[in-house]
């Protein structure tokens, strides 16, 4: 079993429960929010298929980075896009209505 | 080894910070547009670093793939907020897409050296980010009713499915025993996204709120797992914050339907009760016009309205709007009651009352409904069933006995705003529509709300 392993399997278990700990606050207004964010966070996958579409490599694996670039990047562009049309649109009463 | 050398690291723990500063500063909406940005600014570090990677040989491919997802990213983003759980689902199948195209794109590179327990971590990769990206495109087919939203099921398809996902187990170990056999490699492939086909095929559409989350969470440990074969530690943590929120939120949904995992995933709920239906048809029922409810309302000095997916099909959020303002005008207080599955995702319904401009200090969540209805006037349901069904509490018989509900029929009067007599997704008559105290107002929702509006706003001054 590789060392790097165990040192993933320190960060995974310790950023699962930071992650628990931090989701468990979202209010639920705010759920679907929360999964476009998480979603677009997720997108960070893009920052490995850059590598893999842009490395020494085979044509094979640069296509299918290349695909993978963009699968994820557009989930990193669209779920920003979306997490802050959502959060702009939840307002107090007694405020102003705001056209937007 | 200089200190440069490191430098894309340190950007990888910044970004990692500003993500979980990001969700932290989610938790409510006075915060939220400074947690997208901090995401933003984190993953717009994490990707502009990784580009000045010396690894990278040539760049024609990243920028085609970068405008590519953006082109596709920005339109997605737009979308309407009725659309939203399809987004949800279709971004779900994109992350799971580009997590199973690296794993299958490092297996190929790694051959033919890879040893036993780099073959388990991919293998196990992309089985999973196979499975939830067709399982994610299935789910987007029946949100965008281009599939049935009916759950299809057939004798003997637990069983099916299960020995579907056996024959991916299966070629995986002979994988592990043996990496080179590129055949098994994509047979097993192909067998899992078969297996993602078949796992979301037969749930129907009210179970929606807990698959889109489960597949969220599956999504979000594809890239931790994925972290793992390529010892990203950045990945590992988006993916575990990910796959934790998704989990989080499968475990809320489950709660309010009071089910369990295997019983939303094989359990194909609404086949049984379909008997139970047909023989309440002859039970009579009260009905109202627009302003014998108009009538009523006016009476009233505490209104709480109840959406449910009905609500956002007929795109009635803003007449529903237009529908709160005429009541405050008038000194009544009116709120709104969501219960967590409402909807066709979590969240759904607040999401679109907020577009509406709704304020949110008026949407409450089912515990603080419930300890308000015995004072509530007029309880108007718009598109809600199962939830607010009383033999979930009272009918041990009820395929729903046990599910959390909003006690509607506490209010002095109900008023319920449906097309027509057809039982709810779970396919179960709903008690409360024959009481004396409900009043059943058939038409669309939008239509029906906006007659109610009319008669508020035209016949009161």
């Amino acid at each position: 079993m590789p060392t790097g392993f165990i040192t993933n399997l320190y960060v995974f278990v310790l950023a699962g429960f930071v992650g628990f700990e931090v989701i468990r606050r979202v209010s639920p207004l705010l759920h679907t929010p929360l999964m476009a964010l998480t979603n677009a966070l997720d997108a960070i996958v893009v920052v490995a298929a850059i590598i893999i579409a842009g490395r020494q490599g085979t044509a094979l694996s640069a296509t299918l980075g290349a695909i993978a670039v963009a699968a994820a990047f557009s989930n990193m562009v669209g779920g920003f896009l979306i997490t802050d049309r959502m959060v702009r649109m939840f307002k107090l009463s007694g405020r102003e209505r705001k056209q937007s | 080894m200089s200190t440069a050398q490191y430098l894309p690291d340190f950007v990888y723990i910044a970004a990692i910070a500003l993500f979980v500063l990001s969700l932290r500063w989610l938790s409510s909406p006075a915060t939220a547009r400074r947690g997208v940005l901090a995401g933003e600014i984190g993953a717009a570090l994490a990707v502009v670093t990784t580009l000045f990677n010396p690894e990278l040989v040539q760049y024609k491919w990243i920028i085609i793939a970068l405008a590519g997802g953006a082109a596709i990213g920005i339109p997605l983003g737009m979308v309407p907020m009725t659309a939203v759980p399809q987004r949800t689902a279709m971004s779900h199948a994109f992350g799971a897409l580009a997590a199973a195209l690296i794993g299958i794109s490092e297996y190929y590179m790694r051959l033919p050296n890879i040893n036993k327990f780099e073959m388990t971590e991919i293998a196990l990769e992309v089985i999973i980010g196979s499975l939830s990206f067709t399982g994610s495109l299935i789910a987007a087919g029946k949100l965008q009713e281009i599939l049935p939203q009916r759950p299809i099921v057939y004798k003997g398809q637990n069983y099916v499915s299960l020995s579907v996902l056996g024959a991916a187990i299966i070629l995986a170990l002979m994988l592990i025993l043996n990496p080179v056999h590129t055949a098994v490699f994509l047979l097993m492939v192909v067998i899992s996204l078969f297996f993602g086909f078949l796992l979301v095929m037969p749930i129907g559409g009210a179970d929606m709120p807990t698959v889109i989350s489960l597949l969220n969470s599956y999504v979000g440990f594809t890239a931790a797992l994925l972290g793992f074969v390529l010892n990203t530690k950045v990945l590992v943590v988006a993916g575990a914050l990910d796959g934790a929120s998704g989990f989080i939120l499968s475990v809320i949904m489950c709660r309010a339907m009071n089910r369990s995992f295997t019983n939303v995933m094989f359990g194909a709920f609404g086949q049984l009760q379909t008997s139970a239906a047909a023989q309440a048809e002859e039970r009579s029922v009260r009905t109202a016009t627009p302003e014998d409810a108009a009538a009523i309302l006016e009476a009233a000095n505490y209104v709480m309205v109840v959406p449910g997916y009905g609500m956002a099909v007929a795109q009635a959020q803003h007449k529903v709007r237009e529908f709160y303002d005429a009541l405050t005008k008038r000194g009544i207080d009116v709120k709104f009651a969501i219960h967590p599955v409402a909807g066709r995702m979590p969240g759904h319904m607040n999401v679109l009352l907020a577009e509406a401009d709704v304020p949110y200090d008026k949407l409450i969540e089912m515990e603080d409904a419930n300890t308000e209805f015995p004072q509530v006037d007029v309880a108007l349901v718009i598109g809600a069933n199962d939830v607010t069904n009383p033999a979930a509490r009272t009918d041990k018989g009820s395929p729903i006995y046990g599910m959390p509900i909003l006690e509607v029929e506490k209010a002095r009067t109900v008023m319920v705003i449906k097309r027509g007599m057809s039982p709810g997704f779970a396919g179960i008559d709903n008690q409360l529509y024959y009481l004396d105290k409900t009043l059943m107002l058939f038409g669309d929702a939008k239509g029906f709300v906006g007659n109610i509006v009319r008669e508020l706003t035209g016949g009161g001054h």
